[in-house]
């Protein structure tokens, strides 16, 4: 379905959709989630801000992180639960991280029933490859473009069972009802074509958010345009509540040269395949950034990291293989220290270690990226590298078996939820994250549908044209801010005083400076109509970007310790206090420009018999490995 | 090492546009897509494109760029002389919305009408096993982006608006070759490839394959592939004879969805 009907009335008119269930996002969780209402026999529509199939989704490299047990026996749930959870800081919402190591596999086995062509162990079973903070190899894949399969899979999935998809379609607000003495509650969704410009009111009792991310409110990121915080930000305004959102993970390889691809993603599988990294000086560096916390499964000499990738059983994890967080924050300090490469970067080094075929046939988008856009041939030279914002951890806080927010009826799934993954999330977590609580979500949307199918919300029409209003304010305004000017100044801040390392001083000036923005971004000014106008879709998305970035920079300040995405520099240890809280934000007006409220709240604390799986965590049972049965041909 | 550059960029919408004179300030490095956005950040706010990845990964920066059919993100500026003008116009064989975004929507009707993978059931184990070996061949289809250059490109509908109709394009025989090669599918979609989607009419130009920023080869490994197992079915006496008696090919034959 796309917006170029003519038929949706006056410039202020607007068409009107029924469903029971609206999912917002197309990527992995938003079609898993649809294609999960559907299934429980709802009326479920997707509508999403690009093409289909064009969602982040599909940048997603590595693969899907399931213990499937294809290539080691021994892995289980219970082990891929304790990865997650250490990987998290122990701060993640452990009913979400213990449903998502009991679903994942089921999860993969479905894409391949529904087409995905996933590569293979020499037995024939789904190949599963090492990767970051994970004991065995567990993430299933094709090649190094994972993501693609998966939202090609659920795609094709989608329209064989003829799922309602609205494209390039952006949601604005979503409607609630708050009738007296009652919760609020979804009521439905109102949104524009981006083509014509035209309105479209969505009634539905559920939504799905589905949205992604917010790293387009930093300079150097891996994340497009779409990601700007969107979902978090509707949930706010609707009345629900964000946790963890100070954790923000800088992925440590992102390309750094040229200018024009700094950010841009090298897949995690490059270490998980062999690859080191080097600092100017020829050093294997990561061996002097190796934590206590993860002292006792981590090489600490060359021999032994070497000796891993083909033996296992005797050897330790070589420190590249260290969880995201750790990485990054390592490179960021030999950059700092001035052993960095001529861009300002390290060096990734694949070339001298695996030869040109095996390199090309694991990591074939790498070659390609590479060489078209850095004349760099990754089979012959090495890679330079830098840290890249690549995800966001906090997100909307929903029940861990539901995925409902606080308010009826909404929920909220993949990396727009929080609690996952807690301060940290291992590479791989996430496309498993998307499939087990997309299809979370869309079911229990669906539920939720059907259980108040006779009492539909009311919308009065007063709502609506209120939003329509809102939504073309900035072609009011005359002699406004440039929405481009104001989203790179935002940027820049985020980039320079919200980073990887943090500091009190700076977090203040954050806040101010984003103070500042916000007060300029009530005055912007648009061109031209409303036909496909990209700088008006910016001054309405831009919006969400500044109050989703309040909602980091706040909780970075309050929370006085470093832990997985979040390094405070006046604040370097772990505290054991902190590490049993989540910081809670709200938005206590429904205007976006109001500010945001932050509040402390104890983590869920794990049952007695899941803790006893920490309690075992020495040297750890060895895995046997069948080493006949790694590799992916 | 920046400079300017003179660009010329299709600007209008259904009604009619032209090309429209712009100079935009570049770095070293940089793709036409930067300029794009460069343009549009601090000269015309208003410039349609579509675009998300930057990184040839999601396909949605198709354009013609000094006539040929390119990934924006992907046509680096140093392929041209500083001071070459450099051209860009929407894909030509879509409806244009406005400026360098065009409705595509053809490719999205025509994924509906192929019939969706239908698996043999699973092992006792409730696994499924295949040899690397046999995913290889769909797996060099799948890595297909979607950006719908092939789409554009190909002369059957490029030049000839009538035949959308029955003409679904190289995208679609890639899926309907990656289905027909897929070793569990219990599918025979070789009589809808040739009478619904229109396989017939391609006659192997190999301008698809020149133009797939994914470098499959979509001609010889797809497209030949499945005109020979349509041939097969159909005009091979033997292979007609052996599937009667031996039933050889048990594959379920399906109709248009």
């Amino acid at each position: 379905m796309t917006g170029n009907r003519m038929d949706a009335g006056a410039d202020t008119g607007f068409e009107t959709h029924e469903y029971d269930v609206v999912v917002i996002g197309a990527g992995g969780a938003g079609l898993r989630a649809a294609i999960a209402a559907h299934d429980a026999n709802t009326r479920v529509a997707v509508v999403c801000k690009s093409l289909l199939g064009k969602a982040h989704t599909v940048m997603a490299e590595g693969g899907i992180a399931a213990a499937m047990g294809n290539v080691y026996d021994e892995d289980s749930w219970q082990v891929h639960f304790r990865d997650t959870m250490r990987g998290g800081k122990m701060l993640n919402n452990w009913r979400m991280a213990q449903l998502h190591a009991q679903e994942a596999p089921d999860r993969v086995l479905e894409l391949e029933e529904w087409g995905a062509l996933f590569d293979r162990t020499p037995d024939g079973l789904i190949s599963q490859r090492d990767f970051g903070g994970h004991k065995y190899a567990r993430l299933a894949h094709v090649g190094d473009r994972t993501g693609l399969e998966m939202i090609r899979t659920l795609q094709q999935r989608a329209v064989a069972l003829g799922i309602d998809v609205f494209m390039e379609c952006t949601v604005t607000e979503i409607f609630t009802e708050r009738a007296k003495g009652r919760p609020a509650r979804v009521a439905g969704a109102f949104a524009y074509w981006r083509e014509t410009g035209r309105f479209i009111v969505f009634r539905a009792p559920s939504v799905v958010l589905a949205t992604g991310g917010i790293g387009k409110s930093y300079q150097v990121t891996s994340n497009s345009w779409e990601y700007t915080g969107d979902g978090h930000a509707l949930a706010l305004r609707t009345g629900a509540s964000l946790i963890n959102m100070e954790f923000v993970q800088f992925h440590p390889t992102g390309m750094v040269w040229p200018p024009s691809v700094r950010g841009i993603l090298v897949t995690e599988s490059v270490r998980g395949d062999g690859g080191v990294l080097k600092n100017s000086e020829g050093e294997r560096f990561m061996f002097n950034y190796i934590p206590e916390f993860f002292k006792s499964e981590t090489a600490d000499s060359i021999e032994e990291a070497e000796g891993w990738y083909t033996d296992k059983k005797n050897h330790r994890r070589p420190p590249e293989l260290l969880p995201r967080d750790e990485v990054a924050r390592a490179i960021n300090s030999e950059i700092k220290a001035g052993r960095g490469s001529p861009h300002g970067g390290v060096y990734l080094d694949i070339a001298s270690r695996r030869d040109a075929d095996f390199i090309r046939r694991r990591l074939p988008s790498m070659y390609h990226q590479f060489k078209e856009l850095a004349d760099v041939d990754i089979t012959a030279e090495p890679m330079e590298v830098g840290p890249t914002c690549h995800y966001v951890m906090g997100g909307v806080e929903v029940d861990a078996d539901t995925e409902q927010s606080l308010v009826e009826g909404l929920f909220a799934a993949g990396e727009v939820a929080g609690g996952m993954h807690g301060s940290n999330r291992l590479g791989g977590n996430s496309l498993s994250d998307l499939l087990v609580f997309g299809r979370r979500a869309g079911a229990n949307a669906a539920f939720y549908a059907m259980r108040n199918h006779d009492r539909r919300p009311a919308l009065p029409d007063e709502e609506i044209r209120a939003a329509a209003a809102r939504a073309l304010a900035p072609f009011e305004e005359e002699g406004g801010e440039n929405p481009y000017t104001i989203q790179k100044d935002l940027q820049d801040v985020m980039q320079r005083l919200v980073g990887i390392i943090r500091k009190a001083d700076e977090l203040r000036e954050s806040l101010v400076e984003i103070g500042r923005l916000k007060e300029r971004a009530r005055h912007l000014t648009v061109e031209g109509n409303r036909q496909y106008n990209p700088g008006w879709h910016l001054a309405l998305d831009l919006k969400n970007m500044l109050v989703v970035s309040e909602c980091i920079a706040r909780a970075a300040l309050e929370r006085e310790e470093s832990r997985g995405g979040h390094t405070r520099d006046d604040f370097p240890k772990p505290d054991p206090e902190w590490g049993a809280k989540n910081l809670v934000l709200t938005l206590p007006g429904d205007a976006l420009d109001s500010d945001v409220h932050l509040e402390h709240q104890p983590l869920p604390v794990m049952p007695p018999e899941l803790k006893t799986l920490f309690e075992e965590a020495k040297p750890a049972p060895e895995p046997g490995a069948k080493p006949e049965k790694t590799g992916a041909s | 090492m920046g400079y300017d550059l003179k660009m010329r960029v299709w600007r209008g919408d259904a009604g009619g546009g032209a090309l429209t004179d712009y100079s935009v300030e570049v770095e070293e490095g940089e793709v036409v897509l930067d300029a794009i956005h460069r343009l549009q950040a601090t000269q015309v706010g208003d410039l349609a494109v579509r675009w998300n990845c930057k990184a040839g990964k999601c396909g949605s920066c198709s354009a013609e760029i000094n006539g040929r059919p390119r990934l924006m993100c992907m046509t680096r500026l140093s392929d041209y002389e500083e001071s070459e003008t450099i051209t860009v116009t929407p894909m030509r064989s879509f409806p244009v919305i406005r400026d360098l975004v065009t409705d595509v929507s053809f490719n999205y009707t025509k994924a509906k009408e192929v019939p969706a993978f239908a698996p043999t059931p699973r092992d006792k184990d409730g696994k499924r096993r295949m040899m690397q070996v046999d995913v290889e061949r769909g797996q060099e289809f799948r890595k297909c982006i979607e950006c719908f250059l092939c789409q554009n490109t190909c002369h059957v509908v490029r030049d000839h608006e009538e035949n959308k109709e029955a003409f679904a394009g190289p995208r679609f025989f890639l899926r309907y070759a990656e289905l027909d090669m897929h070793p569990l599918d219990t599918h025979d979609r070789r009589a809808l490839s040739q009478e619904v989607a229109g396989l017939g009419m391609c006659n192997i130009t190999k301008c698809c394959t020149e133009v797939c920023p994914e470098n499959i080869k979509i001609t010889d490994n797809a497209i030949i592939p499945m005109k020979e197992r349509v041939v097969d079915r159909k005009y091979d006496p033997v292979v007609w004879l052996g599937s009667k008696i031996f039933r050889r090919d048990k594959r379920e034959e399906v109709e248009p969805s």
